[in-house]
């Protein structure tokens, strides 16, 4: 398309805006967490590391970073099991009932947050507590793993179907049998696609809240729900800067490296 | 597994593994079910039951008294859904917010696009695509903490915009709008970067060969083919802006959506809240049901 000079520079400009929009609110926050004004006033009227020792001596915000990890490592664990199994059916066979199959896995981020966190709310509340298993880490566990696993699925799927399944039988030709060329020829395929697979499922649990809320029995609480619990708090403004600040850079370096590690897959946050 | 050979253990164990994996290459049906068996078990236990089960309590009531659920069969919930004039706004002003959302989210993503996918120098176009996406993928709770800052009183927002006399919205309806708007972007770059990028070149030379300038080829070539891309895009823009609570909360002021209502009735009146809640399940499906005719879903 032969663009005048004009469009041409009014594209570019507003490339330009939409990038700085893109970029201004994440470095307020790291401006925000060096802000040695306890109101975070604004401009701000110098930078202190102060709230970043802060915050690592707070009890809350360091229990709350190790409640996150836990609950996304076991939730990703999971889905990358469950996602694969699906994605492997999905694709490598045909039977009846598969598009509900694909549709069965999609649902958990395609329906709004809040139905998804009452039904397991009141599901476990029914079910789980008459056995004596309250809410807890557990469950958050068991709620995020259900919305985890279509991101898993969705790259395995997406290197599967790229995948010629020539290499397969080349090793079956060559006597090795299933499990045999699973481990030998398959999952080194699916190696990096498991790995974004994984980072992603991994930065979608620790970014959660809302079916966090809904799981989470009495103190247990992650990363995001402790934000939640303290941003309107005003003494506890810098702590939340510092974490807010920390929690850009946890969640972007693993979609990074996620987009960087599989060209074939649409990438991260709810798709 | 019983084998009675005498065989030392470990070439016994790979015979065992062997002979399983022939079984199982020779009977796909079984493979199949080996696959199946405990993913479906977890989302159908885990998910689907729940799902359905709440969507069951929403004919239920409660005692006014104790706040028990008492599961008696009744359409109540949904007769005061569509009788209650509180309701009927809060339904209107939540698919208002949506459809603004999902307006400006593909008003803004438009020209980003075009400019990563067309007008950018192609060796640079996918460093571009993600240093636009990476940043929007970071924590949607900080994000919206982010723009609180920036809406507060006296925040940044008011300071730049005190030297041209103005300040800035505060929070309330517009603060929700432009949080969404902010927060979903990514849902529509995607996929118009990828309908942009993928638009044949011959189509836009033929064009121009015809005579048609930059506009009338934009109007007549470039929005019917990347059409479909828009409406992938708003299905996620529109139902997540549906659902949404956790900003209105946070920079709403009083704004009521959907989502907050079903979210102070929970612990109050489980059946209202699900009764509440399937009101935008049941808009996301006619969403879905409408956009399907723009082939936008096999897209997805």
């Amino acid at each position: 398309m032969n663009l005048s000079r004009p469009a041409r520079i009014a594209l570019r400009t507003a490339a330009g805006l939409g990038f700085a929009v893109i970029y201004l609110p994440l470095l307020l926050v790291l401006v925000g967490s060096l802000n040695p004004d306890r109101s975070a006033s604004w401009p701000p009227p110098g930078l202190t590391l102060d709230w970043w020792a802060a915050a690592w001596a707070n009890e809350g915000a360091r229990e709350a970073l190790w409640t996150s990890v836990r609950a996304g490592g076991a939730a990703t664990a999971i889905a990358l099991v469950l996602g694969t199994l699906i994605a492997f059916a999905v694709q490598r066979h045909r039977f009846f009932g598969r598009e509900a199959v694909s549709f069965a896995v999609v649902l958990p981020i395609a329906l709004p947050g809040i139905v998804t966190g009452i039904a397991l709310n009141s599901a476990f509340g029914t079910v789980l507590a008459p056995l004596g298993v309250g809410l807890g880490l557990f469950t958050v566990i068991v709620g995020h793993a259900t919305f985890c696993i279509v991101v898993v699925f969705n790259n395995v799927t997406a290197r599967l179907r790229r995948l010629p399944g020539s290499y397969e039988e080349a090793a079956m030709d060559l006597g090795a049998h299933t499990f045999r060329t699973f481990r030998d020829v398959t999952f080194p395929l699916l190696r990096s696609a498991l790995l974004a697979g994984g980072l992603l499922a991994f930065a979608l649990s620790f970014d959660e809240v809302v079916v966090t809320t809904f799981t989470a029995g009495p103190g247990v609480r992650t990363l995001p729900l402790w934000i939640f619990d303290n941003m309107t708090r005003p003494q506890q403004a810098p702590v939340v800067n510092v974490v807010a600040a920390l929690l850009v850079l946890l969640s972007v370096i693993p979609i990074y490296a996620a987009q960087r590690l599989s060209s074939d897959t649409a990438g991260g946050g709810r798709v | 597994m019983t084998v009675l050979s005498p065989t030392p253990a470990a070439p016994r164990a790979a015979g065992a593994v062997r002979r399983l994996a022939g079984a199982l290459h020779r009977r796909p049906r079984v493979r199949l079910a080996a696959l199946l068996t405990a993913p479906l078990l977890w989302l159908v236990l885990a998910y689907l039951g729940s799902l359905a089960a709440l969507f069951l309590s929403a004919f239920w009531t409660t005692d006014s008294f104790t706040s028990e659920v008492v599961r008696v069969w009744s359409g109540q919930n949904f007769q005061e859904l569509v009788s209650s004039p509180v309701y009927r706004t809060v339904a209107l002003r939540t698919v208002g917010v949506a459809l603004a959302v999902t307006v400006l989210c593909a008003l803004i993503a438009f020209p980003l696009a075009f400019y990563t996918a067309r007008v950018a120098s192609p060796r640079r176009r996918p460093l571009l695509v993600v240093a636009i996406l990476t940043p929007l993928w970071a924590s949607y709770l900080v994000k919206v903490y982010a723009w609180r800052l920036i809406l507060s009183e006296g925040g940044p927002l008011d300071w730049a915009l005190r030297p041209l006399g103005l300040s800035g919205p505060g929070y309330g309806l517009t603060a929700t709008v432009m949080v969404l708007t902010y927060l979903w972007l990514p849902y529509m770059i995607l996929p118009l970067h990828t309908a942009l990028e993928q638009l044949p070149d011959n189509l836009l030379h033929a064009s121009a060969d015809l005579g048609a300038r930059a506009g009338r080829t934009f109007r007549s070539v470039v929005l019917p083919m990347v059409w479909p891309a828009v409406a992938a895009g708003s299905v996620f823009t529109f139902s997540l802006s549906l659902g949404d609570y956790i900003t209105v909360q946070i920079v709403g002021g009083k704004t009521q959506l959907l989502g907050n209502l079903v979210y102070s009735n929970v612990t109050l009146n489980l059946p209202l809240a699900a009764a509440l809640g399937t009101v935008p399940v049941a808009v996301i499906v006619l969403y879905l049901l409408a956009v399907r005719r723009t082939g936008a879903l096999r897209s997805l």
